[in-house]
């Protein structure tokens, strides 16, 4: 197990320093020059080859690529073009504020979706399947924006009971029940966003387990339907869904840029969509790089819950 | 000739599944019944009935299958009178089954440890450290070296031979009365298929249960069994010792399939001879013999509607116009002879 293990942390390193690269080269492709951002066209072209000079824009990209690259490794993730911050601080300040939101709505998701998908499965074609997977589909149709819009609607303007905007009222920074006034309805949204799509995960995959032969013999065998469900079925299913535990972890921190930016939630999400409005490059290869590291991870992570779950692949090795 | 005791009788059994707004009817009025202490062998090709009647019995079809009788009596209690509850407390207790493909009738997250003791604690009542150690001598009974390590084991790692004689083992270790074996050795190679069979008639004799064993290979039953059913359609369609059946075969079918099985003779090459056509969908099943489209001897009132039984002996009946002796005489002359065009 250890052996496979390692294998699979040898591979993902290079499969991140190719990320790299490819972020790297697309944002180096993209029509528009960091220079545009921090230049206007009134400025005479001397001033606008001395910026390039200054930001070392003038060097050959592979120079610049691995004078990023070096940068990165050091933890320094540049600059601001627009607000000439440190990007690597806005992060520190940013991603926990994110990680508060989503972790708390990924996790109710995660296992209402178990608790339901399990009780959609098992009594396929009955009123209960019925229901959660019209539900679920319903979910699935469903764009986030406009069901936070609803909500904001009913809440915040109609019933004026919660507001709609920020994680804290100002003034009131330490009080947690306002923290939870503001926190409630991107809460909401975010569950909402992710259920339907593990329920149904969930559902199929409990479908498929009922339907193998090893629940027939069982059934041969007197196990009663408690039986065949907790003992069975249960860790059969749960299974793929462990590994996709280990698939969420870029959602901690892209998980909710849109809910995020709706509701003003001062997470990775406005920084990003900010950024990427005022061609912030070095923000926008930061994140897209810190989240496509984050997949490979996250990848990692469930290969090797699969690995300590799953007798089959343990002995792979 | 002594009565012997019925250990498990059903008379008029019908199975029918609901597929979207078709009717499948699998299992039409099929009465069988199973003596104590023998081995009775239900033969017929894919899609005959035999295995959804024996699951039938056992009550583990799916819940689309409609399943009535007139009586499926199992030693003193009719089965469709108890309730669900104690019928599944009867399933691997009182009647055990077995299965066709080992490779994926266990739990491939779960030790072959956890298998057997789930049952015997269920049925047995027994307590964890208890069950373990009767696993152990399950284990040995069926042949398997070293069971102490094979326990704690995932099924992955044992063969499909292997396999099959852990599900045995599951089966017999409640000393179940009755033991359905559905096609145990079809998944298996020749040389693990003889093992299996052995190994069944020596638990057997040993334990003196009863055994059903569904197959599609009159070869291999030959030897092993006291009697035989032969099914096609969803019927019956002759039923004797094995002797019987072998030596004065009295309807077309079982005839055929006797005809079919391969006999090897040094240096003589023959062909194999398959019976002709398809086996009858079930879906609109004919109304006359459903044998009728693919026998030799077939004539205008075999499509018009279902023959009776004919009795040759208190052991034997067959389903067919014709007589035994009819059949010879007719093949004597040729008439029945196929057209092999």
């Amino acid at each position: 197990m250890a052996k496979y293990i390692l294998k699979r942390i040898l591979t993902a390193i290079p499969m991140i320093l190719i990320i790299t690269i490819i972020c790297f080269t697309l944002i180096h492709m993209a029509p528009y020059d960091a220079i545009d951002s921090m230049t206007n066209p009134k400025m005479s072209q001397e001033t606008i080859d001395l910026i390039r000079a200054k930001y070392g824009y003038d060097q050959p990209v592979y120079i610049q690529y691995i004078r990023w690259i070096q940068g990165m490794l050091g933890g320094n993730f540049g600059y601001s073009i627009v607000t000439h911050q440190n990007i690597a601080d806005d992060l520190v300040a940013r991603i926990p504020n994110t990680i508060k939101l989503v972790l708390p709505a990924y996790l109710t998701a995660y296992i209402l979706s178990i608790i339901l998908g399990l009780v959609a499965g098992s009594h396929k074609n009955k009123w209960q399947d019925k229901l959660i997977d019209g539900l679920a589909s319903i979910g699935i149709a469903t764009p986030t924006f406009w069901v936070a819009m609803l909500l904001i609607y009913f809440f915040g303007y109609k019933l004026k009971v919660l507001p709609i905007l920020g994680m804290h009222t100002i003034g009131l920074e330490s009080s947690f029940a306002d923290y939870m006034r503001h926190f409630i309805m991107p809460y909401i949204v975010l569950t909402l966003g992710f259920l339907p799509d593990s329920i149904r995960y969930v559902r199929s995959s409990t479908i498929t387990q009922y339907a193998e032969d090893y629940v027939m013999v069982q059934n041969a065998f007197g196990a009663s339907k408690k039986e065949i469900m907790f003992k069975h079925v249960c860790k059969n299913v749960l299974l793929p869904v462990i590994t996709k535990l280990g698939m969420a972890l870029p959602m901690l921190v892209t998980g909710a840029i849109i809910t995020e930016t709706i509701f003003g939630w001062p997470g990775i999400g406005p920084y990003f969509i900010k950024a990427i409005q005022s061609m912030d490059y070095p923000i926008v290869m930061a994140i897209l790089v810190l989240s496509s590291t984050l997949v490979i991870l996250g990848n990692l992570l469930s290969d090797i819950l699969y690995c300590v779950t799953d007798p089959r692949i343990r002995e792979m090795g | 000739m002594e009565q012997k005791t019925k250990l498990l009788e059903v008379k008029n059994l019908n199975t029918t599944f609901q597929m979207q707004k078709n009717l499948v009817k699998a299992v039409r009025g099929v009465d069988i019944h199973v003596n104590k202490g023998e081995i009775l062998s239900v033969v017929g090709e894919s899609g005959s009935g035999k295995s959804v009647l024996m699951k039938s019995i056992m009550g583990i079809l799916p819940e689309n299958a409609q399943i009535t009788a007139e009586q499926i009596r199992f030693e003193s209690n009719d089965i469709q009178n108890i309730s669900k509850e104690q019928q599944r407390k009867m399933r691997g207790k009182e009647i055990a089954m077995i299965f066709q493909d080992p490779m994926t009738a266990l739990n491939p997250l779960k030790t072959i440890g956890q298998h057997l003791c789930e049952v015997l604690i269920r049925h047995r009542g027994m307590k964890k450290a208890e069950a373990t150690k009767e696993a152990v001598e399950a284990l040995k009974k069926v042949g398997i070296p070293s069971p102490e390590s094979r326990l704690k084991q995932y099924p992955h790692e044992f063969s499909g031979g292997m396999r099959q004689r852990v599900l045995i083992a599951m089966a017999l270790c409640c000393n179940p009365k009755l033991l359905i074996a559905d096609e145990p050795t079809t998944a298996l190679d020749v040389t693990i298929q003889a093992q299996i069979l052995e190994l069944l008639q020596e638990l057997q004799e040993k334990e003196h249960m009863s055994i059903v064993l569904i197959t599609h290979d009159l070869g291999v039953v030959a030897s092993l069994s006291n009697r035989i059913v032969v099914m096609y359609g969803g019927l019956v369609m002759e039923e004797g010792l094995t002797d019987e059946i072998f030596y004065h075969p009295s309807h077309p079918y079982t005839r055929a399939l006797l005809h079919a099985i391969p006999k090897p003779v040094t240096g003589v090459k023959e062909r194999l001879e398959p019976i002709p056509g398809m086996a009858p969908s079930l879906l609109n099943p004919p109304s006359g013999c459903p044998f009728a489209e693919r026998c030799n001897f077939a004539t205008k009132k075999c499509l018009e509607g279902l023959p009776e039984y004919r009795k040759y002996s208190d052991t034997q009946r067959a389903m067919c116009i014709f007589t035994d002796e009819q059949l010879d005489q007719m093949k004597e002359k040729g008439e029945g002879t196929h057209v092999k065009s």
